[in-house]
């Protein structure tokens, strides 16, 4: 499937019967020995270490859905019989809830990755979007599970996000109970969500193989954005990067650890040790810190309907970027104005989690006096127009107006500084 | 070089950031008008912390003769209590089931059960193997007797109020704060300033010298409520001292294989430039 030739060489009677059936051991074997830019910066292991993420997660969670009952009853309790009773549950249980947080970290990074060196651009669009359904998917996983434990933050953020379907028109109300499986999140919702929630991972798992599939067609990008295009511009996948991805996989497993063994509960939310009390709203009902930032948008608009369609259309858009982009020019080294915009960008999108984790009538700190100034619906608009600007207006006119730096002539010529302004460029 | 050490540090700093913005989302503190929380300073804090055994033991005292006549620990068993880690742990019985001081805990409670001769419904005496016992025959029996309120459970009490056991021994020690002017107190409530809107249904449980600790401590109100909150924040998190034994080897683990495949990633790469 990979562009390069095989040089893998059965050297058994029997690895060569297999390779002339099924030739898995060759495709693993080609994977080894793929050729990878040289120039691949930290920024590039977040792939391998969002793999390792995955497989932690079903793990863990197969495991946990051996011990979890999903029934409104008892689901609560067996979240802690889990944790005291079951052998090794006081690991796995917090391994698995801090692990989606751990999850979405690394997926942020990653695409925050492909924003800015433009992983998005031809030949790679394709790449770009099954990695935005990956996306999709996980956060869906993400939300079923999080109603799983059946606390309060559970119970009331499922009434909350379901109730937007309820918002749809004329279908709404029965599109919802439809979803529901009832009038309210009941007993017959927590069973879908758990089924759903086994279901999902094995989905992400092939969206996974087909991300990976794609990208051995068309070859990572890399810091550069410059195609390579001898095999000096190449290194072998192993064991230069084996070894730089498992250096990264164990200094992020390091900050995994941290927050596992000494902050198992910072990532989470108190009201999640209160039962669900389907009579008991909690004042402030608040998401996963990783949904906050579209949380905000949803709220930034008084009317339902549209919120509803600003979240929606805040994930659309990133499937349509490799159109939005009209810059050739791949990596935001040599597009000095589009990288200050993409600062700006990932800023308010860290407005727009603070956004989400208050309440909208709240004054902001520092930019209020009393009642007077700006509060936290105003912030989470601002911020919302510049998420929609930089991919709908920002983007598409920059790539048309902008003057791009040179760029260098190929990998290696940047990095034996052949081409000096490049190869002193800063790996922001 | 100095282009991947700013990028280590970058993913650093983005990392505790990251860390930190969940910190501060995830401590939203109660308590409401000029109240200020006294921050103790617990001794199961810090990657090192374990629980004061002394205090949990006095603090189970102070759950079971104070607390108990209204709040249930739903989710302890007795044999919880003989646990690694636990209050009354006694390494001369690895088997929490055969510890005395938890069978004669488990024995002081009365246990609903069926007699298997009869099928008559009947009260024994507990086991360590059974569950602390519900208080209350149901929820609408809770509530007739206190006035409305619910008592709620407190196994993960500690964990599921934002401020964690800052909370709990601050609500328990701020009864005596004066009624500030404007607070309409209706019958049944009491005002509190720790928790949130300034009301609470239960009365001062805790008065001077209200239990008689068997190890001469002095019952203060303070000391009391320190005790129990001890007791409570092992309840809720039960496990904390082998997750951190375990966390302390894991992470010592994972740094040395860092370094390892630092220097192994430096051998592999030191012919290319990159």
């Amino acid at each position: 499937m990979s562009g390069h030739p095989s040089t893998y060489e059965p050297k058994y009677g029997a690895t060569k019967w297999l390779d002339q059936r099924l030739p898995i051991v060759r495709m693993g074997a080609d994977f080894m020995t793929f050729p990878s830019p040289r120039n691949l910066n930290y920024w590039y292991t977040f792939g391998g270490i969002l793999a390792l993420c995955l497989v932690s997660q079903i793990i863990t969670g197969i495991i946990l859905a051996m011990h979890y009952v999903p029934h409104i009853d008892f689901a609560f309790d067996s979240v802690q019989r889990i944790r005291r009773d079951v052998p090794f549950g006081w690991l796995l249980q917090p391994m698995h809830a801090v692990g989606a947080s751990m999850f979405f970290f690394a997926v942020y990074v990653h695409m925050f990755r492909g924003l800015y060196y433009g992983s998005y651009k031809a030949p790679r669009e394709v790449l770009w979007i099954i990695g935005c359904l990956i996306y999709l998917v996980m956060m869906a996983t993400g939300f079923l599970g999080y109603t799983l434990p059946w606390g309060q933050m559970s119970f009331w953020g499922a009434t909350v996000i379901t109730g937007f379907f309820g918002a749809v028109p004329v279908v709404g109300e029965s599109l919802q109970q439809w979803l529901l499986g009832g009038y309210a999140v009941d007993n017959a919702t927590l069973n879908r969500f758990f089924a759903l929630h086994y279901l999902l991972p094995f989905v992400i798992a092939a969206l996974v193989a087909v991300h990976v599939w794609a990208l051995h067609h068309v070859g990572q990008n890399n810091p550069i954005g410059i195609t390579p295009k001898t095999q000096k511009d190449t290194l072998s996948f192993h064991p230069y990067y084996t070894v730089k991805d498992a250096f990264a996989v164990v200094v992020f497993l390091l900050i995994f650890a941290f927050f596992l063994f000494y902050q198992p509960d910072a990532l989470g939310h108190a009201d999640n040790y209160i039962q669900a009390d389907a009579l008991k709203t909690p004042p402030h009902i608040v998401p996963e810190w990783y949904f906050l930032p579209f949380y905000a948008i949803l709220r930034a608009v008084p009317d339902k309907l549209a919120g509803i369609l600003l979240m929606i259309g805040a994930i659309a858009v990133l499937f349509v970027l490799p159109w939005l982009d009209t810059s050739k020019v791949r990596s935001m080294r040599f597009r000095p104005v589009a990288r200050g915009f993409f600062w700006i960008f990932l800023f308010f999108c860290f407005i727009l989690g603070w956004c989400g984790a208050e309440t909208p009538d709240n004054m902001v700190p520092f930019m209020s006096v009393g009642d007077k100034g700006l509060n936290f619906t105003w912030l989470s608009r601002i911020a919302t127009i510049y998420y929609f600007a930089y991919f709908v207006v920002i983007l598409p006119i920059l790539g048309l107006v902008e003057n791009p730096k040179d760029r260098p002539e190929s990998i290696t010529k940047a990095i034996l500084g052949d081409t000096s302004h490049s190869a002193a460029a800063p790996a922001e | 070089m100095a282009m991947k050490t700013k990028t280590l540090i970058l993913s650093g700093t983005a990392a505790i950031i990251a860390a930190v913005s969940g910190l501060a989302y995830a401590a939203g503190d109660g308590g409401t008008g000029d109240y200020e929380m006294v921050h103790k300073h617990w001794h199961f804090q810090g990657p090192f912390g374990t629980y004061d055994k002394a205090a949990a033991q006095r603090g189970y005292q102070v759950y079971r003769e104070v607390c108990s006549s209204c709040h249930q620990l739903q989710h302890l068993s007795f044999r919880h209590l003989g646990d690694k880690g636990a209050p009354f742990y006694n390494k001369a019985y690895p088997n929490p089931n055969d510890n005395p001081l938890v069978k004669n805990f488990a024995a002081d409670w009365s246990i609903e059960d069926v007699d298997t001769e009869t099928g008559d419904i009947i009260e024994r005496p507990g086991v360590p193997a059974d569950k602390f016992p519900p208080i209350y025959p149901n929820v609408a029996a809770a509530r007739a007797s206190n006035g409305g309120g619910l008592p709620p459970d407190l196994s993960v009490i500690v964990s599921a109020r934002g401020g964690g056991a800052d909370y709990i021994h601050n609500l328990l020690v701020a009864y005596d704060t004066p009624v500030p002017e404007g607070v309409e107190l209706t019958a049944g409530l009491h005002y509190n300033p720790v928790m949130e809107g300034g009301k609470i249904a239960m009365a001062a449980p805790l008065s001077e010298g209200l239990v008689e600790y068997a190890d001469g401590t002095e019952a203060t109100v303070e000391q009391m409520s320190t005790d129990v909150t001890e007791f409570l924040a092992w309840s809720a998190d039960p496990k904390m001292e082998v997750r951190k034994s375990v966390g302390f080897m894991t992470m010592l683990y994972l740094l040395i294989l860092a370094v390892l495949l630092w220097f192994s990633y430096k051998r592999v790469w030191r012919n290319v430039e990159h």
